[in-house]
């Protein structure tokens, strides 16, 4: 008996321990988000809130339905597969709303150089001029259309 | 005016394509998408890349990037001779604006576009300690902004150097794979941008996917193999300067 | 920023706290284990430092996880950690390694060791200074010879439990370093053990300082046979230690591998002062052939305690440098192999200098205030019963 009286003080800090575990239990119960392990080992409405953004781009398919004869101009020519936002910016607000958003047109002196301008990293049978040598002065389309081209394929203006 | 059955047959593809044009706009999120019917991956065409830094620009107005940081950038390689191991890079403003000429005559020189690899086996998820950045069912790799402590164990983990720390966000960012227009039909910012078709989508999954063929018939690597990360951005004609 | 680095990389992620993070976990495992060298392995010897030593690594403990909330982007969201830890992850285990050290190693056996007198305290004292002790006996008066025997038994059991609990305390630390193989800087199975060895010399050269510290405040002479132990196992330690680093340096040159001729450069270039002559030469060298030279040859006791004196100091400079050289130096070089960044370490910002140094002196005040509120000695305990009177 007195021997466990000597040991009698460490029952406070076993019990203190035990009291620990179980409020860490208690709080994880109550604080873990409750998406949490849906899917896997992370918040599963982080999804949903990453799949809410809004889209800036609307994507090529967006532009060709109310714009069939671009796109039948640009399937003749070499920038048949340059999707439209390519050259004229993210336009999802646009397609949302075609009537109210009018979008601004690409500013022709600096778009097509950033491809054109040669370079030699670029690959050898991509078409690139030294853009002053090549344009005497004069902006790029006022002999091509932008949306084809060349002039083998009615692009000369 | 009631509709017969077969009128109703027609109208629906119609109405099904028409409702894809709505929802392009909308912030909702992708009712009609199953996870585990794709597996997402990308190819990239060193052969076809000009530069031209369009996806750079397109996936920092598609994603609100900060300036200065990069989910996906372009690099300039310029290898003289045989000395594969010393090749010359630049990549200013990650190619935002192009390239300048640097004046190199001579020698291979090449674009080389990077983002997130999406890894199979990714180190960066491997180390988080709370479960913040995370592999989705269908191999993209996201971080969950709401729970993300900002310890950067990920950043450094990360042998691509494709993660940052977002300045305002206080968070861990990094390429989303542009999930939320994946998971509605629409391919990511970078591919749809890009105007000679160096980057494209690929759903490894579909037997359709053009990709398949592709990685039968050319020969293509993927970044830092030794690593073993299970990357899944493909590049085809990847030369051995890279890094 | 020079040559090539991925965009992203031009940006250091990991700060100076990040630095002084290893070095306090370090000092806390180093002056533990030292402690533990008198409690299991019965160096009787050290017996005048025990309890100086447990003390010295509770107050290096509480302060540790202060610079990483002041790192974290949201620190408050730090206690995720504990909720919803990934397994995976050496960082989240680490959590609970530090949790596990801090209850039920350290708070326990420093409780059970000073039991006796948070008794007698509590009895003698009055006011708040009552109320304090008397929460921390935990109810119970019983200082019987009896009760006395379970403490040593189960302060023996604890602190037994406590030296594989100290090797993963910074073991770990290494680990989380060590296992990331995107940074061949940092990853190598060496790093752990480094990381241990580096902490224990940390330690040993930090108790040795505070007992010297404490006794000449103290105006107490020292036990030279207790300082001269210590010294010895300080060199013998640090003998281990700087093998180590010698062979995973040895090894690089050696195997020479992709990230080699990056990494020379930028360990003669950028990190030429803090590697090279503060951590090997000043904070290596010196302080390894200071105390060899006692170990061979007889210096008279001033003298000794003069050597020990620098070459503890320049021993704790060095391995801070070394914890500095692997966070930093594992950022400064880029992962293409073809470029570097420089750090830019702010004064008065929130992961800059200053914090640093205040995070470096406050385990300092701790210290004082657990000396003052639990007595190292004897003596003074002796003394504050005596000024309370005892009923």
């Amino acid at each position: 008996m007195s021997r466990f009286k000597d040991s009698a003080h460490l029952i406070p800090v076993a019990a203190l321990f035990v009291l620990g575990a179980v409020a860490f239990v208690a709080l994880r119960a109550a604080v873990i988000p409750k998406s949490f392990g849906r899917y896997g080992p992370y918040r599963g409405d982080a999804l949903q809130e990453i799949t809410s953004r809004p889209l800036v781009y609307a994507g090529h398919e967006a532009c060709e339905g109310c714009h069939p004869d671009v796109l039948e101009m640009k399937a003749k020519g070499v920038h048949a597969h340059v999707n439209c936002e390519s050259c004229h910016g993210p336009l999802a607000k646009h397609a949302d709303d075609p009537a109210s958003v009018i979008p601004v047109k690409p500013d022709v002196a600096t778009l097509c150089v950033r491809c054109h301008s040669e370079n030699i990293a670029k690959p050898s049978g991509f078409p690139q001029v030294d853009a002053k040598e090549h344009a005497q002065g004069q902006l790029c389309n006022t002999c091509h259309q932008p949306h084809s081209p060349g002039f083998d394929t009615g692009g000369k203006k | 005016m009631t509709l017969t059955r077969r009128q109703i047959l027609l109208l629906l593809p119609a109405a099904a394509a028409a409702w894809d044009f709505v929802l392009a706009g909308t912030p909702e999120d992708a009712p009609n998408y199953k996870m585990t019917d794709h597996w997402w991956g990308m190819l990239l065409d060193i052969a076809k890349c000009i530069g031209c830094g369009s996806c750079v620009r397109a996936c920092s107005m598609e994603n609100e990037v900060p300036d200065g940081y990069f989910r996906t950038w372009v690099e300039r390689y310029h290898v003289d001779d045989w000395h594969i191991e010393n090749p010359t890079v630049d990549s200013p403003d990650g190619g935002k604006e192009g390239f300048p000429a640097n004046g190199k005559t001579g020698g291979k020189n090449f674009f080389v576009p990077k983002l997130c690899n999406h890894c199979t086996d990714s180190p960066c998820t491997q180390v988080c300690p709370v479960g913040a950045t995370f592999h989705t069912a269908d191999g993209v790799v996201l971080i969950d902004y709401n729970y993300c402590l900002g310890c950067r164990y990920c950043i450094q983990a990360c042998p691509y150097g494709c993660r940052f720390f977002h300045p305002t966000r206080h968070t861990a960012e990094k390429c989303t794979l542009c999930y939320h227009r994946i998971s509605k039909g629409l391919t990511t910012a970078c591919c749809e941008a890009c105007p000679t078709g160096a980057r494209q989508l690929a759903d490894l999954k579909n037997p359709n996917d053009p990709i398949h063929a592709f990685l039968k018939t050319h020969t293509v690597q993927v970044l830092k193999p030794h690593l073993a990360t299970g990357a899944k951005m493909f590049y085809n004609g990847l030369d051995g300067s890279v890094r | 920023m020079e040559g090539f680095m991925y965009p992203n990389e031009v940006e250091l992620q990991w700060s100076v706290l990040i630095v002084l993070y290893p070095f306090l976990t370090g000092l806390v495992a180093g002056a533990f284990i030292l402690a533990s060298l008198e409690r299991v392995f019965r160096v009787e010897a050290v017996k005048p430092t025990y309890r100086l030593a447990l003390l010295t690594a509770l107050a290096f403990l509480i302060v540790a996880p202060l610079p990483l909330q002041l790192h974290l982007g949201h620190p408050e969201r730090s206690l995720e950690m504990y909720l919803t830890p990934h397994r995976a992850s050496a960082m989240a285990m680490f959590g609970f390694v530090y949790l596990w050290y801090l209850m039920a190693v350290l708070l326990l056996e420093i409780w059970l060791d000073y039991r006796r007198d948070i008794v007698l305290l509590a009895q003698s004292s009055t006011g708040l200074k009552r109320v304090m002790y008397r929460a921390l006996t935990l109810g119970s008066a019983n200082i019987s010879a009896g009760a006395l025997r379970v403490d040593d038994r189960a302060g023996w059991i604890i602190t037994l439990i406590g030296i594989p609990s100290a090797f993963m305390l910074h073991g770990y630390v290494g680990f989380i370093f060590g296992s990331v193989k995107a940074n061949p800087w940092w990853s190598t199975p060496l790093m752990p053990v480094v990381f241990l060895f580096s902490a224990m010399v940390s330690g040993i050269a930090l108790v040795l300082l505070m007992y010297m510290v404490t006794s000449a405040i103290r105006r107490r002479a020292i036990d030279m046979n207790c300082l001269d132990t210590i010294a010895k196992y300080l060199f013998y330690t640090f003998v281990i230690d700087f093998s180590l680093e010698m062979l995973d340096l040895i090894h690089r040159i050696y195997e020479a591998d992709e990230s080699f001729r990056s990494l020379d450069f930028m360990v003669h270039s950028r990190l030429f002062l803090s590697q090279i002559v503060l951590q090997i030469f000043v904070g290596t060298l010196t302080p390894l052939t200071l105390l060899a030279l006692t170990q061979l040859v007889q210096f008279a006791e001033q003298v000794r305690k003069r050597i020990y004196a620098a070459a503890a100091i320049l021993t704790m400079i060095g391995i801070f440098a070394m914890r500095w050289n692997v966070v930093i130096g594992g950022q400064l070089f880029s992962k293409s192999f073809l470029g570097y960044t420089t750090y830019k370490m702010g004064f008065v910002t929130k992961e800059g200098m200053l914090p640093a140094i205040v995070l470096l002196i406050l385990p300092f005040a701790i210290l004082y205030l657990l000396i003052k509120i639990l007595p190292p000695w004897q003596e003074e305990t002796a003394a504050m019963i005596e000024a309370d009177g005892i009923d």
